[in-house]
């Protein structure tokens, strides 16, 4: 897959590519959802945020996401402090990360293909020059015979990989799932999984927000956990490596 | 996989939902508001041309009222006057009315029949001005007083300055309808813009955070936009020109009526840019109103 460049300045090998420090995010007068976080995700790791509904996992995602703004703290990805960053680069930044939103957010009055080209598209990348990668990223995923479909026609589970496709497609610099196996079965969970590992070994950052432990257990890879909107490292595993 | 000749690949599918009932709506509003502008437009025109010819008329003529003085008797007294005007330069022509003529035109104050046949009225002369350089009313005054004739000269120019004044405020207040209808028009699609951003906000919000610019949102709901207010206008200019059309044939037969609202068929191609307005109008309007919603977002 071939990518168009962005002018956005890239973290060094040694810079994490997302820092938090003593981030705290409330929404409007209620109590915070997450509270004085600090982290580091360094290029090229990947990480699992794991903690109960209203941990605040999906509020540390948007915040990487740039869908919302931290109330107090000190964020920087790629380097840039996000307070920092002017209103005409946020876009530019966020085609460099690739999200699968929990509720899928796709398109019901375009096709399977036209939603995963969505992103291309918006890059401003001509259809002959991704038409081919997004075909064969919807055979990859098994919607290679429904690309032509609308969404609304789609089972949960094809619209969960569907997400998927969407948010790889730019091989984007970091990757964030927010519950990106919840309506899959297990042998399409791995193959999910698979694909994750896999865009994490040609450098993608990947954290993956789940409530699946035996996914997590499986994939072998770090853990954050999010208590109450506090966050705790827990120690690394590796029971059952993925291959 | 290879699927180089499918066309749905080749084109892809629009960003925004296709049009649904609240967009037909827009359409409709916008067809009326450019119907009233096309309406107003050609009656500026037509108002116009009646100012113009009725000043046209009056400019082209003036009135000298004649008194005899001495032994010199009325029609004397007139028919010197004429021969008189009649030789200024810029006149076209000048003839002294008949006195029956003359009574006629006071017989609306005092009544027919009304007047002595031994009071002495004066006598009229009615003067043709040459049309591309017609004399002044000072010139005529000038010549009568040099030839010792006692007379007045009416060149009508209070009249025509008053047509002048009425004929500019009439095309100002179709102006000012324009601009209202104009300024309607950016209002009902900023409030049309506002109901759509808010109605796709999922698409929007989808689009947002793919990496969409504001502007390349703002370019979708302009686009969109655009192309249905330029169809609405059209179809509201042609109404409005099949409307002028018909009220131009209805008039055909009755010169008062056709004085009143002399509607020219060249009237009818001033509602030709109202597509353009109309989707210039509502591509700014949906801009400026989209890029200041999206601007609120994080």
């Amino acid at each position: 897959m071939s990518r168009k460049p962005l002018d956005l300045p890239s973290a060094g090998a040694s810079q994490p590519i997302v820092r938090f420090e003593g981030v705290s995010m409330r929404y409007g007068r209620e109590p915070e959802v997450l509270k004085d976080v600090s982290l580091e995700l360094e290029r090229g790791s990947f990480h699992f945020l794991t903690g109960p509904s209203g941990s605040g996992k999906s509020t540390l995602l948007k915040l990487i996401y740039l869908a919302e703004q931290a109330s107090r703290g000190r964020i920087e990805i790629f380097g840039q402090d996000l307070a920092l960053l002017k209103r005409h680069e946020r876009p530019l930044m966020r085609r460099k990360i690739g999200v699968v939103f929990q509720e899928f957010r796709l398109l019901d009055h375009m096709t399977v293909f036209d939603n995963a080209a969505l992103a291309p598209r918006i890059a401003g990348r001509k259809p002959t020059g991704y038409r081919d990668d997004v075909a064969d990223l919807l055979n990859w995923v098994g919607l290679g015979a429904r690309m032509h479909a609308m969404p609304p026609a789609l089972s949960g589970g094809e619209k969960q990989r569907l997400a998927i496709a969407r948010a790889v497609i730019n091989r984007p610099d970091i990757l964030l799932a927010d519950e990106p196996t919840g309506n899959v079965d297990e042998a399409m969970a791995m193959r999910i999984l698979r694909l994750f590992l896999e865009l994490n070994r040609v450098g993608a950052t990947v954290l993956i927000a789940s409530h699946d432990t035996a996914l997590v257990a499986r994939s072998g890879m770090p853990v954050l956990t999010l208590q109450e909107g506090r966050l705790a490292r827990e120690p690394d595993f590796a029971p059952e490596h993925v291959e | 996989m290879t699927l180089a000749f499918d066309v749905r690949r080749w084109w892809p599918a629009p960003l925004l939902p296709r049009q649904d009932g609240r967009d037909l709506a827009l359409l409709f509003v916008v067809a009326a508001l450019s119907l009233l502008a096309g309406l107003a437009a050609i009656g500026a025109l037509a108002g116009h041309r009646a100012a113009e010819g009725w000043r046209t008329e009056l400019t082209g003529s003036a009135t000298v009222v004649v008194r005899a003085q001495g032994t010199e008797t009325a029609d004397e007294a007139a028919a010197r006057a004429a021969s008189v005007v009649a030789g200024v330069k810029g006149v076209a022509e000048a003839r002294a009315l008949e006195p029956a003529k003359a009574q006629a035109l006071i017989a609306p104050w005092i009544g027919p029949g009304a007047l002595p046949p031994d009071l002495p009225t004066p006598r009229l002369v009615a003067v043709d001005l040459d049309r591309k350089h017609p004399a002044s009313g000072a010139d005529i005054a000038r010549a009568l007083k040099s030839a010792g004739v006692d007379a007045d000269v009416d060149d009508h120019s209070r009249w025509s300055a008053q047509i002048m004044r009425a004929g500019a405020a009439t095309q100002g207040v179709a102006a000012a309808i324009f601009a209202l209808i104009v300024a309607a028009l950016g209002g009902v699609v900023a409030f049309a813009t506002r109901q759509g951003l808010a109605a796709r906000h999922e698409v929007v919000e989808a689009l947002h955070l793919t990496g969409a610019t504001d502007g390349y949102i703002a370019r979708l709901f302009q686009a969109r936009f655009a192309r249905s207010a330029a169809q609405a206008s059209l179809a509201g200019a042609a109404l409005a020109a099949i409307a002028a059309a018909a009220l131009k044939l209805a008039t055909a037969g009755d010169q008062q009526l056709t004085a009143l609202i002399p509607i020219a068929w060249t009237d009818l191609v001033a509602v030709a840019p109202f597509p353009i307005i109309g989707a210039m109008t509502a591509a700014l309007t949906a801009r400026l109103t989209a890029m200041a919603a999206l601007g609120a977002r994080p």
